[in-house]
């Protein structure tokens, strides 16, 4: 499938602002509403669009921190990936988990609300998963999301 | 403060974001005059800031996603303001973020395969400014990604 570049405006635009209607983000583009819900749905049922989210200001909601951590499976084989996989994903805070290439082989996003918090976040519920080695943590201190290849003039 | 009426909204809200106010209100067991005066003081307040589509940059081309980790030579001044200016620049990079910690910055950075990603490291990673060390992690699946805060 190709998307051309009313497409990739369309996409800026929801990314900016999932709420909006479609008649709203046509309007801006000079597109009709039914023209611009057809692309939408079409970039929904292609998943390119898989779904929305809240932006939320995660310290006014009292989670102050928020730390990526690296995990290294301790005993690869004997552990299944299911299994920490399964359990990891379980947890609550941990917002995110990436299974990556490279000098470890998960990424966490883990969401506590303060220092002392993450601290047993981690001893009670990361150290003790299954398989878990050696991690590596660190704390955000700023985070920004870009438009990508979404601003690509055309 | 947040009340339990509140911590409920917002916790049906993260599940699915595309509830209209009268399926909220009746989740919620409000009246749907009621969750909106709520959802608009989470508003006014900077809470909850509205919503963003989620992009899969796979089924959009970007079958490559890799996590650049950064650390920047310290010793100048100017090093994390010149190095994030210069990277917010690169169309392929989707993220940004700053840490405490052995990795001073991440960028997490799209391409639409192999030789794509090479050439997008070669010209435009490696020529940013101040790297002193960089490292690469592969995104191979993503097992989880709900970004839920647990309110």
């Amino acid at each position: 499938m190709t998307w051309d570049a009313i497409d990739m405006a369309i996409l800026k635009a929801l990314h900016a602002d999932a709420a909006q209607s479609a008649g709203r983000v046509g309007r801006k583009l000079g597109l009709s509403q039914p023209a611009t819900w057809r692309r939408i749905q079409k970039l929904q049922a292609a998943g390119v669009i898989k779904g929305r989210r809240l932006k939320l200001d995660a310290e006014k909601l009292g989670f102050g921190v928020t730390v990526f951590l690296g995990v290294k499976l301790a005993t690869k084989g004997r552990v299944s990936l299911e299994d920490f996989e399964r359990a990891v994903t379980a947890i609550p805070e941990v917002q995110t988990v990436e299974h990556v290439l490279g000098l470890y082989d998960y990424r966490l996003r883990v969401v506590a609300r303060d220092l002392s918090d993450f601290e047993r976040i981690l001893r009670r519920r990361i150290m003790t998963l299954p398989g878990a080695g050696q991690v590596e943590a660190n704390v955000l201190l700023s985070e920004e999301r870009l438009d990508g290849p979404l601003g690509i003039p055309k | 403060m947040l009340d339990d009426d509140d911590r409920r909204i917002l916790r049906r809200l993260q599940q699915n974001p595309s509830l209209s106010m009268a399926e909220l209100a009746d989740q919620v067991s409000l009246s749907a005059a009621k969750t909106t005066r709520r959802l608009e003081k989470l508003q006014a307040s900077g809470i909850y800031r509205g919503q963003e589509a989620v992009i899969d940059w796979a089924a959009l081309g970007f079958a490559v996603a890799v996590s650049l980790r950064v650390t920047l030579d310290k010793t100048q001044a100017r090093a994390f303001d010149e190095f994030i200016a210069a990277a917010r620049k690169v169309p392929e990079v989707i993220e940004v973020q700053t840490f405490l910690g052995q990795v001073d910055v991440r960028l997490s950075l799209v391409a639409r395969d192999m030789p794509h990603y090479h050439a997008l490291y070669r010209d435009r990673i490696l020529t940013l400014p101040h790297i002193s060390d960089i490292e690469a992690l592969m995104l191979v699946s993503t097992v989880k990604d709900s970004q839920v805060l647990p309110v």
